[in-house]
């Protein structure tokens, strides 16, 4: 019995990484923006926060989280990724990511901006773990959501 | 003799490959695989004498209406059920519990009143019971599960008060695999004057069941986990009860005589059929018990019980796994839930599918058993059927194995 090579463009290095070593653990205490994602699928949970600075810009993510090494990988690269963007380019982002999930190609700037973000493109080839991948991002969508009705309210 | 390849040739999926291994089909709890005279009788009924059914007096109509009544009378034998009358057609066994739900225990549970179920329900014997009793105002109370993992009955006696209208409980519990005493709980259920609900969604494909043995008032199974087609089950309903209920759904085929103004009901099963009927569905179904009645259900069941205890001798061998449910094999169906420490469910069913080994990875629609009773996240689940041998628990072992070198080469990989 030999292990398939086809895994390992699902669990790059990287990814296993994250998984054991999670970035930005834990929430931060006085968030702007929150939100709770769940998939009731396989149970994966990520609780996401993020801090805005006087420019409305994104100065500190945190997040909590349990699930499979894909959701809990893809959240920590996104609350690494995270930080400097406008709420409108952290959308594009989400966007972005989703288009790649869809199996958007990418250009070399854009690859180059997302950094090893890139290495979840793998995930695409096992579309029922999409949804893994997923969950922190569109945490963060919900996140934003909230955040603009707490605004417009 | 039980023999285990020729009964393996019966079923045509299992020698599909799966990224170029053959499939190891370990995922029995969720859906059963059919046998090729089930599918047989499907593309029969499509090809020779598709009709609708209890209606129109041209040939096909009546091959039609007598193969469907037919299976209503082979489905009503499989289970005991006194008349074929006690056997309704529905989707599966989520619907026949909401069709209980919301016709006798709508009219049946009030205020103040009691529903007692367990802690090891499937959401479909939970979720549709907390609306009721959120509705009426009534309480719901659970039967706890035993370090055992059996039913906790030191209790009962006292869950079941006089004001328990209804116990709905589990035959086989679909993460623990725990059979529970239904026999036991529906007889003190009725000295109280409850009735008792029974799902059976995974002891019918696997055991004998005798409801008029049981003494149950009502019981709910699906067709796909019992070699049957996906879309049709059963609903029994014991002639105790079954003028209590009320239709669920109202339209044609249930009626007797209709005018402007109202409308009076067709006698039961028909009362509870309204609309053309999954009718190619439950013909196929018939064909399933016909195949499962030809192999034995005592001897499907020995069958299990060799190989449930083959597995948990090999899961022994597995350090940093751990296993849950009865160890008693005669409480126990082929169900064996794990948790290896440091790998997500998720996780395994991936690599284990590498392998081409189907298993099942989450809470199995029991979320509160797996995260409070169980305490983790998730647990992976391999299910057995009549048709898995004991080298493909062989190349489940092994294959857990792989999964578990797998993830500590990578930390290992990490670490330098």
């Amino acid at each position: 019995m030999q292990m398939p090579d086809r895994l390992d463009d699902l669990y790059k290095d990287i990814i296993l990484d994250h998984y054991r070593r999670p970035r930005k653990q834990g929430l931060l205490p006085d968030p702007d923006l929150k939100s709770t994602g769940f998939n009731p699928f396989c149970g994966d949970q990520v609780v996401l926060t993020v801090s805005l600075d006087a420019d409305g810009r994104i100065s500190e993510t945190g997040f909590e989280g349990e699930g499979c090494s894909i959701s809990q990988a893809s959240a920590s690269m996104l609350a690494a990724h995270l930080g400097g963007q406008t709420i409108e380019e952290a959308e594009a982002l989400v966007q972005t990511f989703k288009g790649i999930m869809q199996g958007d190609e990418l250009s070399e700037e854009e690859e180059d901006a997302l950094g090893e973000i890139v290495a979840l493109q793998g995930v695409r080839e096992f579309p029922i773990r999409i949804k893994c991948a997923l969950l922190g991002w569109t945490t963060l969508q919900d996140a934003i959501a909230d955040y603009r009705k707490t605004q417009a309210g | 003799m039980y023999d285990i390849q020729q009964v393996r040739k019966d079923f045509p999926i299992l020698n599909r490959m799966v990224n170029n291994v053959p499939l190891v089909y370990l995922d029995n709890a969720a859906t059963s695989q059919k046998p090729a005279s089930v599918i047989a009788a499907l593309v029969d009924y499509y090809e020779q004498y598709n009709a609708n059914v209890h209606r129109g007096a041209h040939t096909l109509a009546m091959e039609a209406t007598v193969a469907y009544e037919e299976a209503r009378e082979k489905v009503a034998a499989f289970i005991n059920a006194p008349s074929p009358e006690n056997i309704v057609f529905v989707r599966n066994t989520t619907e026949a519990i909401n069709l209980v739900a919301h016709t006798w225990a709508a009219e049946r549970v009030g205020a103040g009143d009691r529903i007692v179920s367990t802690e090891m329900e499937h959401h479909s014997n939970l979720v549709p019971w907390q609306h009721v009793a959120q509705t009426k105002n009534a309480e719901l109370r659970l039967m706890a599960v035993g370090a055992d993992y059996t039913l906790d009955l030191s209790d009962l006696d006292e869950l079941l008060s006089p004001n328990t209208r209804l116990v709905a409980l589990t035959h086989m519990s679909n993460v623990l695999g725990t059979i529970t005493p239904v026999k036991e709980i529906t007889e003190a259920a009725h000295r109280v004057g409850a009735r008792v609900l029974v799902d059976a969604a995974q002891s019918v494909p696997h055991m004998p069941v005798d409801v008029q043995e049981m003494g149950c008032d009502f019981m709910a199974f699906s067709g796909h986990k019992m070699a049957g087609p996906t879309g049709i089950g059963g609903l029994y309903i014991s002639p105790d009860v079954i003028d209590e209920v009320e239709p669920f759904l109202r339209g044609g085929e249930m009626v007797l005589e209709v005018t402007y103004e109202s409308a009076t009901w067709n006698r039961p099963p028909m009362k509870f059929e309204a609309g053309t009927p999954n009718i190619a569905d439950a013909i196929a179904l018939g064909a399933a018990v016909d195949y499962l009645s030809g192999l034995g259900m005592e001897q499907i069941r020995e069958h299990e019980i060799a190989l449930t205890g083959y597995a948990l001798e090999r899961f022994r061998e597995l350090e940093d796994v751990e296993t849950y449910g009865p160890t008693d094999l005669s409480v126990r169906g082929g169900v064996v839930s794990f948790y290896m420490s440091g790998i997500h469910p998720h996780d395994i069913s991936q690599v284990l599918d590498s392998f081409g080994v189907a298993i099942r990875a989450g809470h199995h629609c029991a979320m509160p058993l797996v995260r409070s009773k169980l305490q983790v996240p998730a647990t992976a689940r391999a299910s057995f059927y009549l048709y898995n041998t004991e080298q493909e628990v062989d190349v489940l072992i092994s294959a857990l194995r792989h999964t578990m070198e797998y993830f500590s080469d990578a930390d290992a990989r990490q670490a330098r």
